[in-house]
């Protein structure tokens, strides 16, 4: 995969948690995501069509989740609710629409988020779209963002 | 001043009412997409109205245009407040007749840039 499809999405992960978040997370090494594949507690969705396919999934275990969208809202949250699942759809939203603008030529179009809850719950992607994994580290503990991105 | 906040995410309705309150904005009503804004436009003094784009329903784009189509609320400032930072959306947007545009993410700071751009 090349590398201008998923830069966007790192750059955009970290001015979104910066701006939205208050916290500057650090990325680790972007890595190929290989079966059997990651598990995850709470995970936004964005579908991405048009010049280019695929999804961008941010994922988090669910006290990073909580920490993280407490922080994004301003309120102290304890469960994962309506509230949560509807603030990690928009960091997911907010985080697709600005890695966006940096793929201007391709003409992508992001779809409304969707967002999976669930212990220990796996995000599957279509296999025939190679996959990046980037882990973040922040004030509010460990996340992934996954870039499924192909061009058509 | 009365302000008609319109997302589809109560998220960021939160967190710009909160915001608006900070900076002493305290009238604000909440539409959850473009057709439940343009529903609600018409039926209150509205002196802004911020709009995001993506909504289920009726887009903010298209909802903008219906504003803009109504004598009644033709002139009503409507500033963008939206992820689709790309060019030609946000000429897009001008050309519909936005007021002014804002860019997701973004800090109490541009908010409070935006308002004074337009003299709020």
């Amino acid at each position: 995969m090349r590398s201008e499809l998923v830069n966007p999405f790192l750059k955009a992960t970290m001015s979104t948690f910066q701006t939205m978040v208050n916290t500057a997370p650090t990325p680790g090494t972007p890595y190929v995501k290989a079966e059997p594949s990651l598990s995850h507690d709470v995970s936004g969705i964005i579908g991405l069509s048009g010049g280019a396919k695929g999804a961008v999934i941010i994922s988090f275990p669910t006290k990073t989740a909580l920490a993280v969208v407490s922080a994004f809202i301003g309120l102290n949250v304890s469960q994962i609710d309506a509230d949560v699942t509807d603030a990690v759809g928009e960091l997911a939203n907010i985080i697709a629409g600005a890695a966006k603008a940096d793929l201007q030529g391709l003409n992508v179009t992001i779809s409304l988020p969707s967002v999976v809850v669930g212990s220990n719950h796996k995000v599957t992607t279509p296999k025939d779209i190679p996959s990046i994994v980037i882990p973040f580290n922040c004030t509010h503990g460990e996340f992934v963002v996954e870039v499924c991105i192909a061009l058509t | 001043m009365k302000i008609l906040l319109v997302d589809d995410s109560s998220t960021m309705r939160r967190i710009q009412k909160n915001t608006l309150g900070s900076l002493g904005f305290t009238d604000v009503d909440e539409a959850e997409d473009g057709q439940d804004a343009v529903a609600k436009v018409g039926k209150a003094p509205y002196e802004l109205v911020l709009m995001d784009w993506n909504m289920p329903n009726m887009t903010g784009i298209d909802a903008l245009k219906a504003i803009r189509a109504n004598p009644a609320t033709a002139k009503i400032p409507v500033i963008m407040v939206t992820s689709e930072s790309e060019k030609t959306r946000i000429l897009e947007a001008i050309q519909a007749g936005a007021t002014n545009y804002i860019v997701k993410p973004f800090t109490p700071d541009v908010l409070k840039e935006k308002l004074d751009a337009i003299g709020k």
